[in-house]
């Protein structure tokens, strides 16, 4: 495998981590559930790159010869319902920061402190 | 009925949320609630009769999406489809107040939750079981932040949502790294692929296996991947807590025993051996906390939270043996515990309603007028503290046997203390609050904790007579968990179930009611009994226990702790199988 056949992985695994570490240190519950989305791209970066083929094109059959070598369509469609999933997730848990801001009057994760114990 | 039927059982729920998403505005309240129960009724209907198979989705076989209805995720789903018309029938009365013009939209949400829980149950594809795992997580978040007009609940309701997806994209991860090895998605196609490639388990395997646990363990509430579950618990309405606590959790441990023993348990996969250690550590650590903390909450719905993770580590403990004694005990101990928790929450919102709090220190002799409820109450603590005949001290007994055999003889006496200190906390608050026993208990302002005094009734106005449906639904719950531990036709269909789960052979033999199991489900429950009547005669000695303090600080209630711990329990989980 070369260097350059891992570096998709390695951008994924760091992607992910990247947005562990700002969700862990975050300080602003919108900068919260943006670092959640930054996590969750990482799984978009896995599945393509798992689904590449070296030379392939792309999975779009109408306009391509017979037996042309294409990229895996099932990983995309896969990242397809991930986006979909994933703007689910991030348009509620905004809807609830937003609630947040209005009942607590702060968006800092360090001053809501009712909950506890 | 054949299992072509299968998808209506996802289907069903969604087609009736949908009506009502529609329809519900037009409808009046008691037409709305009515076509939800209705839904939620004909899909239990349709789980408990539709035969055990395999079915393709639209017929694409061999490269569609497939449901494998087999005995046990049937059982789930039917299990969630009970709870679910509970739930609807007990809210009946509820939420008046806020969104009068959507008179369906409680009913309707409820629905998509069956369907993504009935959906994980039954999903026979991993990449469709993280779909249902989000479909039913993101459908939670919302139930749990359902009064949005409350700081509290979607305070609790995001860290719940960021902790739960967080946890999902791991899964995903995992499921990205396993296709890539294998070019499957159907769980037994991959767990084929994995044994045939015969190089044994790899890093990348491990790192799989690890990864996609993440996510089930988060949504099982597995210490320290837990912490979102009190908070949620806390602040949802009551109906949501009882699905919360009494299917969803348990949902995920089903997820970590179906990948395991579908996808990783052949040769290719995770050896035996690590996943039993690590199954047992997870375990053994979840019960200790879930039951010390259960013992210091004065806000019920956080003390019953806390005794769900309590039993969340047995179940998980019962998992460990990787036998199918110990899951069908498990499968059998999550039946009574579901009617046990579920009662247990339908009597705090009774509580909720009428007083307008949920602390156990201001509630001290305030619902004497109560005594059902009351009995009701004890009766639910007696249960989670495994008293003889619910099913609950049956599960746990044939569960506690087999974790014996596997482990040796400390593993029933966690199985005894865990169940002992979760009902006597029931215990003392139900003498407490409805039989006004013991001294006025004192609020020790050293410790860190969340009271639950001054919380928002969920119904319109403060109830003044307890509604049939609200008395009725707990009486049917506790009914049904005592049915669980005396129908040996039950207890023989789970053992079946878990025997075809695990590809036993030979047939066990059924679970049933051992003299230890008796004495021990005795025992724990004569314990329970005493440690809360010491509990109430002396408050001091056994309130609040100094010792505790540090591990109550890590509830902090922030977000970005709760995640550098579940990144802790992943590092945790790939020790342990390294």
């Amino acid at each position: 495998v070369s260097v350059l056949g891992v570096m998709p992985y390695a951008v994924a695994g760091w992607v992910f981590l990247i947005g562990v570490y700002g969700l862990a240190t975050s300080r602003n519950l919108v900068h919260a559930v943006g670092c959640l989305a930054v996590t969750q791209s990482s799984t978009y970066v896995l599945l393509i790159a798992v689904g590449y083929r070296d030379g392939g094109t792309a999975p779009v059959f109408a306009d391509i010869p017979v037996g042309r070598k294409v990229v895996d369509p099932v990983v995309q469609a896969l990242a397809l319902t991930d986006v979909v999933v994933g703007a689910t997730v991030t348009a509620l848990l905004l809807a609830l920061v937003v609630q947040v801001d209005k009942r607590h009057g702060t968006l800092d994760p360090d001053e809501l402190s009712e909950l506890k114990g | 009925m054949s299992a072509v039927l299968l998808p209506l059982v996802v289907a069903l729920p969604l087609l009736g949320a949908a009506l009502l998403v529609t329809g519900g505005r037009k409808l009046p309240r008691v037409a709305a609630d009515g076509l939800g129960t209705a839904c939620a009724a004909a899909t239990a209907v349709l789980t408990l009769t539709v035969r055990p198979g395999q079915e393709w989705v639209g017929g694409w076989h061999g490269v569609g999406i497939v449901l494998a209805g087999d005995r046990l995720g049937l059982g789930l789903a039917a299990l969630v489809s009970v709870l679910v018309v509970a739930v609807l029938v007990y809210s009946w009365r509820y939420f008046e107040e806020p969104p009068r013009q959507y008179a369906g939209s409680f009913p309707a949400l409820v629905l998509i939750f069956q369907a993504g829980m009935c959906g994980f149950a039954l999903t026979g594809d991993l990449f469709n079981a993280f779909v249902f795992f989000e479909l039913m997580g993101v459908v939670a978040y919302a139930l749990t932040g359902y009064r949005v007009d409350e700081a509290r609940a979607v305070q609790g309701a995001l860290t719940f949502g960021i902790v739960n997806s967080f946890g999902g994209y791991a899964t995903l991860l995992g499921i990205g790294l396993l296709y890539a090895r294998t070019g499957e998605l159907g769980m037994a196609r991959i767990g084929r692929a994995l044994a045939t490639e015969g190089h044994g388990p790899d890093a990348l395997v491990l790192c799989a296996f690890v990864l996609v646990m993440t996510g089930l363990l988060v949504k099982a509430a597995a210490v320290p991947f837990h912490f979102w579950l009190p908070d949620a618990h806390a602040v949802a309405p009551t109906p949501v807590c009882m699905l919360l606590s009494g299917v969803m959790v348990e949902l995920g441990g089903y997820g970590v025993a179906r990948v395991y023993w579908t996808v990783f348990a052949g040769p290719g996969g995770v050896p035996a051996a690590d996943v039993r250690h690590a199954l047992l550590t997870f375990g053994v650590l979840t019960a200790l906390v879930g039951a010390v903390l259960c013992w210091q909450q004065r806000h019920l719905k956080r003390m019953l939270a806390f005794s769900t993770v309590g039993h969340t580590g047995l179940f998980l403990v019962g998992l460990a043996t990787l036998s199918p004694e110990g899951l069908g005990g498990t499968a059998i101990y999550v039946l009574g515990h579901a009617g046990a928790k579920a009662a247990l929450f339908a009597c705090v919102g009774i509580l909720l309603d009428r007083y307008g709090s949920v602390d156990e220190y201001e509630l001290y002799r305030k619902a004497r007028e109560l005594p059902l409820v009351g009995v009701l109450f004890a009766c639910g603590g007696l249960a989670l503290g495994g008293l003889p005949p619910f099913g609950t001290a049956l599960g746990k007994g044939v569960a506690e046997e087999a974790a014996g055999h596997a482990f040796g003889a400390a593993l029933p006496a966690l199985y005894v203390v865990v169940s002992a200190i979760t009902g006597a906390a029931v215990l003392r608050a139900g003498a407490r609050i409805f039989f006004g026993l013991g001294p006025r208990p004192i609020p020790s302002d050293e410790a860190p904790e969340t009271p639950g005094e001054h919380e928002v009734p969920e119904t319109a106005v403060l109830l003044r007579r307890v509604p049939a449906t609200m008395l009725g639904v707990p009486i049917a719950l506790l009914a049904g968990a005592v049915a669980v531990g005396t129908v040996p036709r039950l207890a023989t269909a789970v053992g079946t179930a878990a025997d075809r789960f695990t590809g036993q052979v030979i047939p066990s033999p059924p679970p049933g009611w051992t003299t230890p199991g008796v004495v021990l489900g005795i025992l724990s429950a004569v314990a329970a009994m005493a440690l809360a009547t010491a509990a109430v005669r002396m408050p001091r000695r056994l309130g609040f226990l100094r010792w505790t303090t540090p591990l109550r600080r890590l509830h902090s209630g922030h977000v970005g702790d709760y995640i550098a711990w579940v990144v802790a329990g992943t590092a945790l989980l790939a020790l342990l199988v390294r």
